[in-house]
Formats: structure tokens, C-alpha cells, sequence
């Protein structure tokens, strides 16, 4: 598997930076060949589907089955029907609904989080491992599990159909989130400089605030970047926990019903995907670094 | 990645929060009263994760131990609750209903059936992607060119809502679709018994193994060069030096990585729920835990808080197996990795 010639083997492994040495490369490699079919098939392996998404989001609903691979048939038609709410979806509801839950559940967690992960990650307090336990612990906890007790909760006091029932069992994984990632992110930062500002006469609260908050901003951002992104995935619970009036989108894409019973619009279905999706990969794509970053410091959600 | 540039300052930060009682006392008006302010910039997230986590589950046991209001299979009376001792669980773990066994087709009948969908799905989805994520972090370490657009590539199945995901899947996987199509077949994807599970597992294959070989390829970077260039004067060949050298310093990232996913897998629901509406085949053929618990909601609280509890205790029970017996130390790689060494 790991067979390297010198050239393909000790530059990628030399740096573990984005720009390896680069050497030049006279021979063109039995290994590199290999090297590069094999960037060829993960490239491939992971865009193909979401390429034929896409292209089937564009292709005219008489042609959903057409196996041509590039775009053909080209129309806008299914992103009009995605949207329309005479067959009873209410897809643009819901991408609002997926934006207020999202944006909520990213305040409360990062602002709950940014706290928490500065204790773990910069004081030396009584507890910290079983703090940094019990947030590993909650992010690992089925969401099934707070489904039964919720549903009966919120049923009884009527909160089946507010954004808070989807809201408050979203902080379940999204806040452990936070906390790890941010951790993360904050023991990376130079710490020196808040010494240096209480020195100079901040108090540590000033120290954070104006010294090190600017610097942990671009980690933050990502952080909430994050958190968004788990909350506007989730599906379990806001299946459940949701009805016609605050479905998120996941919910209501699933439920996608077409024109005529048990015929599954796919073209529209795959229109809505697209519109939920493309955005996502947009910002994951602009900030891919920063987004790897933080998932392999505290990678725990899939 | 960017983390290369944190080793110094992270070594800096380990040996400040690590520094002995007497060293402590330089940056003593920063460090005073440390322990309190701790707990106290802790507290909001304990807090909010004793409501929304801790309140849930107690309630959730409590329940577990409460009759549904409904009839009484063994006396025919109507009850409205009370206690029911563990005859919740002993109706999921015996699948018993009242005093005889739960007839075929109720969910009563499906706890061990869905127990082994789940873990069969748990088992296939972890050591494929394991594996196939392997390969890809090894390409991707190795990779001069291109390695933005692998990782872009990589990020965009994990971007993408499991939700949509399936429905990604269910049209890939249409009849008249173009896997049909491609491998000249004519299978019920979403109707077969085995091959809506093989449907799922292929779903949930192509969306997280990227993220895996990202969590792989994290350890691999750590590995000195020198490490290999050693290995390779001593003679290894690739194939020794991936196996000797390779797999023993990447083995903390990958336990780590391996446990997350386990547990992940164990409460899959949005795959099977969407792609198979749940079902699948004969009717339960994809019927996981988590999909059981939600058929169970509208059928009465108490009994699938029982089951949800029930759940909730193997998955724990795994992880307890998985840091006790298989070496996979969370906290202290996590600590490692955000040190800096990642």
C-alpha cells in the first residue's frame, strides 16, 4: 500500500504543511502514476454523487432517469416546483425555520462554549478532566434517547410547534461541539500576550477580551460555522419534535410529496437538496482549512 | 494545516497549566483565584447540559419505570399507569407482551432483531470505512499536487445532511436510477432485504469515509519523516514500513476516530429512516434501535423511554469497552492533539 519511490514518499511525509517541498521531478514514476489515479478516485468517489445531484436538479422532469453525465434538458423548473406549495411543501418556510433554528442554537452554544473551552483550555481548575469527560460524553450521547422524554414534555406544554422544541435538544450536541473544538482552537493561541497584558495592568477579563478575542475570532468563527452546520443537518429530533409550521428543511425535503401519491418527485427532490446543500459546500469550500482544522483538533461529529 | 504553527505555543501552554506550585507564582495575579473562576466560566455549559442532556435521561428512566395507560394484556383492564416495575424491559429484552411472547409483526417482536440490524450495521459501515478511509489518508499524505482539492472534495459528502443524503441515495438507487443502470441490474434497491442494506451501507460509506481518512490523515501528519527514512535504511520494504511504523504511531488518532464512529454508527437512524423508510425488505430489515424507539413514541411513552434507555446503556456499555480494553484514551489524545502535536 504504501509503497513510495523517494521522491513521492519523503517530500508528502517531510512537511505536514499544505505546501510540501517541492522538489523537481524528472521521472515520471510508476508510483506517482499511482499517486495520482489515486487522487483521480477519491476525487471522483466523493463528487460523483453530488455532481449527479446537481445535474439532475437541472434536467427536465420528463428525462429524471436520462444517464447522460453531463447536464441535459437543462430547466429551472424543479427549483419552481421545490418552492411552490400547492402540492403542500412549504420548502421556503422551511429553509427559514433551518436559518432561525440554526443561528440560535450557534449563539447560545458559542456563547456558553467560548467559556467553557477557555477554562479547559487556558486554567488549571479542580474537575477540568471531568468536565472535558462529561462534554466528550454528551457528544457521543444518543439523541434517541432525549427524544421520548422531550416529546412528552413539550407535548404537555404545548411547545410541539415553537422553535424552542428545536432549538433546546439542539444545544445537546452542538454546545459539546463548541466547547472541544474551541478548546482547540484556544490552546493554540499565544498565551504570552495575555501575560503580557495583565502586566501591563488588564485585568484578566480585560486580558480576554480585548488581547485574546480578536485573535481567537477566526477560531470562533469556524466554531459557529460548525456548530450551524450540525444543527442545520439534524434530522432525528426535528422529525419529531416539529410540525407543518417549523419543520427544518431536512424534515421537510424528506417528506417531499409529488403530484400524483407514491410517485417520488425526484427532480424536485433533488432541486431542494441542491439548495440546501450548495450553499453548505460553498462556505465549507472557502474555508476548508480552518474547517479541517477543527474537525481533526476535536473530530467527533460525522 | 494551520496547527503545524501551534507546537511552540502549545508546548508554552502545556508547561504554564502543567507548571509546578512554585513556577506558578510568577504569573501569580493572572493565576489567582484560578480554580474559581474555572468553575465558574464552566458553569453555564454544565448547566445547559444538565438540562437539555442530564434532566432528559433521568426522566427518561423514571418514565421507563411507569405503566403506559392503555389495556392490560395480562388482565384485560384498563389502566392508567402506575408502577410497572421492569416490565418495560423485560417486554423489550424477553419481547414478551403481557405473559405471552409479542406476535410477530409488533414492535415488541423486533428488539433483538433490531439489535442485530444495528450492530451489523455498526460492524460493515466501521471496518469498511476504516479501512477504505485508510487508503485515503495515505493518498492524500502522500499527495504533492492537489491536495486542495482533495480536501475540498473530501468536505463536500461531509457537508451534506445526512437527510439529503438519503434522498441523494434513494434516487441513485431508483429503479429505473443509475446504479441500475451503470451495473445492468434490475434490483429492488430500497425493497430487497439484503440489498436495502447494502444500499444504506454503500449511503453511509461514501458520506463518512471521507471524514474518517480527514481523522486518519491528522495522524499520519505527526509522523517524522526521519521515522521512515530510518525504517527504510534499515531495510523495511513499504510494506513493513506501513505495518511497523505506519500503523503503531498512528493507532491513538485511529482508535480515537474508530470509538466516534462506533458510536456514531450505533444510533444511525437518518439513513435507514429515509432511504428504506425504515423498513426496508420484509418490513424490518433496516429497523435499527433508534428507528424502533421512534415507531414506539406514538405507541406509548413510558415503554419506549424503557427502550430508549435500554439504547442508551449498550452504547454506553461499548464505549466502556472500547476505552477500558481497546486503548482508545480520549481525553488524553484529545489533550495531545490540541496541544498542538496535530
Amino acid at each position: 500500500m504504501a509503497s513510495t519511490t523517494a521522491v513521492g514518499g519523503r517530500g508528502g511525509l517531510a512537511s505536514a504543511a499544505d505546501r510540501p517541498a517541492m522538489r523537481p521531478r524528472r521521472r515520471f514514476t510508476f508510483a506517482a502514476a499511482r499517486s495520482y489515479l489515486g487522487i483521480v478516485i477519491i476525487v471522483v468517489f466523493c463528487l460523483a454523487p453530488f455532481y449527479w445531484m446537481v445535474v439532475t436538479a437541472f434536467r427536465n422532469v420528463g428525462y429524471t432517469f436520462d444517464t447522460t453525465p453531463w447536464p441535459t434538458h437543462i430547466t429551472l423548473d424543479n427549483f419552481r416546483t421545490a418552492f411552490s406549495t400547492s402540492l403542500g411543501n412549504h420548502f421556503g418556510r422551511a429553509l427559514i425555520n433551518s436559518l432561525i433554528i440554526g443561528v440560535c442554537t450557534t449563539i447560545l452554544a458559542v456563547a456558553a462554549g467560548c467559556f467553557a473551552a477557555y477554562a479547559i483550555a487556558r486554567l488549571d481548575f479542580r474537575g477540568k478532566y471531568l468536565v472535558l469527560g462529561l462534554v466528550l460524553g454528551a457528544s457521543m450521547f444518543p439523541g434517541v434517547a432525549l427524544l421520548t422524554p422531550l416529546f412528552q414534555l413539550f407535548t404537555n406544554v404545548h411547545w410541539i410547534g415553537g422553535y424552542q422544541a428545536l432549538i433546546i435538544p439542539d444545544i445537546s450536541f452542538a454546545l459539546p461541539l463548541t466547547v472541544y473544538t474551541l478548546t482547540a482552537f484556544f490552546a493554540e493561541l499565544p498565551w504570552e500576550l495575555e501575560e503580557a497584558a495583565v502586566v501591563d495592568g488588564c485585568t484578566p477579563g480585560q486580558a480576554f477580551r480585548k488581547v485574546l478575542l480578536p485573535l481567537a475570532a477566526p477560531g470562533l468563527f469556524t466554531t459557529a460555522i460548525l456548530a450551524f452546520i450540525s444543527s442545520w443537518n439534524e434530522f432525528l429530533l426535528a422529525s419529531e419534535l416539529s410540525n407543518d409550521k417549523t419543520q427544518p428543511v431536512t424534515v421537510a425535503v424528506a417528506q417531499f410529496t409529488g403530484s400524483q401519491p407514491h410517485q417520488e418527485p425526484y427532480t424536485a427532490v433533488m432541486a431542494a437538496g441542491t439548495i440546501v446543500t450548495v450553499p453548505l459546500v460553498i462556505m465549507v469550500l472557502l474555508l476548508q482549512r480552518r474547517i479541517v482544522a477543527g474537525l481533526t483538533a476535536g473530530g467527533v461529529k460525522g | 494545516m494551520s496547527v503545524t504553527s501551534g507546537v511552540s505555543t502549545g508546548d508554552t501552554a502545556e508547561q504554564q497549566t502543567q507548571a509546578s506550585a512554585p513556577e506558578r507564582k510568577r504569573g501569580a495575579s493572572l493565576h489567582r483565584g484560578e480554580g474559581r473562576r474555572g468553575i465558574y466560566l464552566v458553569a453555564p455549559t454544565i448547566i445547559l447540559l444538565a438540562a437539555v442532556i442530564g434532566y432528559p435521561v433521568v426522566k427518561a428512566i423514571v418514565m421507563s419505570f411507569q405503566k403506559d395507560p392503555g389495556l392490560d394484556k395480562a388482565t384485560g383492564m384498563f389502566v392508567s399507569g402506575g408502577n410497572a416495575g421492569f416490565s418495560n424491559y423485560t417486554h423489550w429484552i424477553l419481547q414478551r407482551c403481557g405473559t405471552a411472547s409479542c406476535p410477530p409483526g409488533t414492535l415488541g417482536a423486533e428488539f433483538w432483531d433490531s439489535v442485530g440490524t444495528t450492530f451489523m450495521f455498526t460492524l460493515a459501515t466501521v471496518v469498511i470505512e476504516v479501512l477504505l478511509g485508510m487508503w485515503m489518508a495515505v493518498v492524500m499524505n502522500r499527495a504533492f499536487r492537489g491536495r486542495g482539492l482533495l480536501r475540498a472534495s473530501v468536505l463536500v459528502p461531509w457537508a451534506i445532511p445526512t437527510a439529503i443524503t438519503a434522498k441523494l441515495w434513494y434516487f441513485i438507487f431508483a429503479y429505473d436510477g443509475i446504479a441500475n443502470r451503470v451495473l445492468h441490474t434490475h434490483i429492488l434497491w430500497t425493497g430487497g432485504e439484503w440489498a436495502s442494506r447494502f444500499a444504506i451501507i454503500i449511503a453511509d460509506v461514501w458520506k463518512t469515509t471521507p471524514f474518517i481518512a480527514l481523522l486518519i490523515l491528522a495522524g499520519l501528519q505527526v509522523i517524522p519523516a526521519e521515522t521512515y527514512e530510518a525504517a527504510r535504511v534499515d531495510g523495511a520494504n513499504s510494506w513493513q514500513r506501513f505495518t511497523k511504523v505506519t500503523l503503531p504511531l498512528v493507532r491513538p488518532a485511529l482508535m480515537v476516530a474508530i470509538l466516534f464512529r462506533v458510536l456514531d454508527a450505533l444510533r444511525i437512524y437518518d439513513l435507514p429512516a429515509i432511504l428504506t423508510g425504515g423498513g426496508g425488505g420484509t418490513g424490518h430489515a433496516t429497523t435499527t434501535l433508534s428507528i424502533l424507539v421512534v415507531d414506539q413514541i406514538r405507541g406509548g411513552f413510558n415503554s419506549a423511554a424503557a427502550l430508549s434507555t435500554l439504547t442508551f446503556l449498550l452504547i454506553f456499555l461499548v464505549a466502556f469497552i472500547f476505552v477500558k480494553f481497546l486503548g482508545a484514551h480520549v481525553v488524553q489524545t484529545q489533550q495531545r492533539q490540541q496541544k498542538g502535536t496535530i
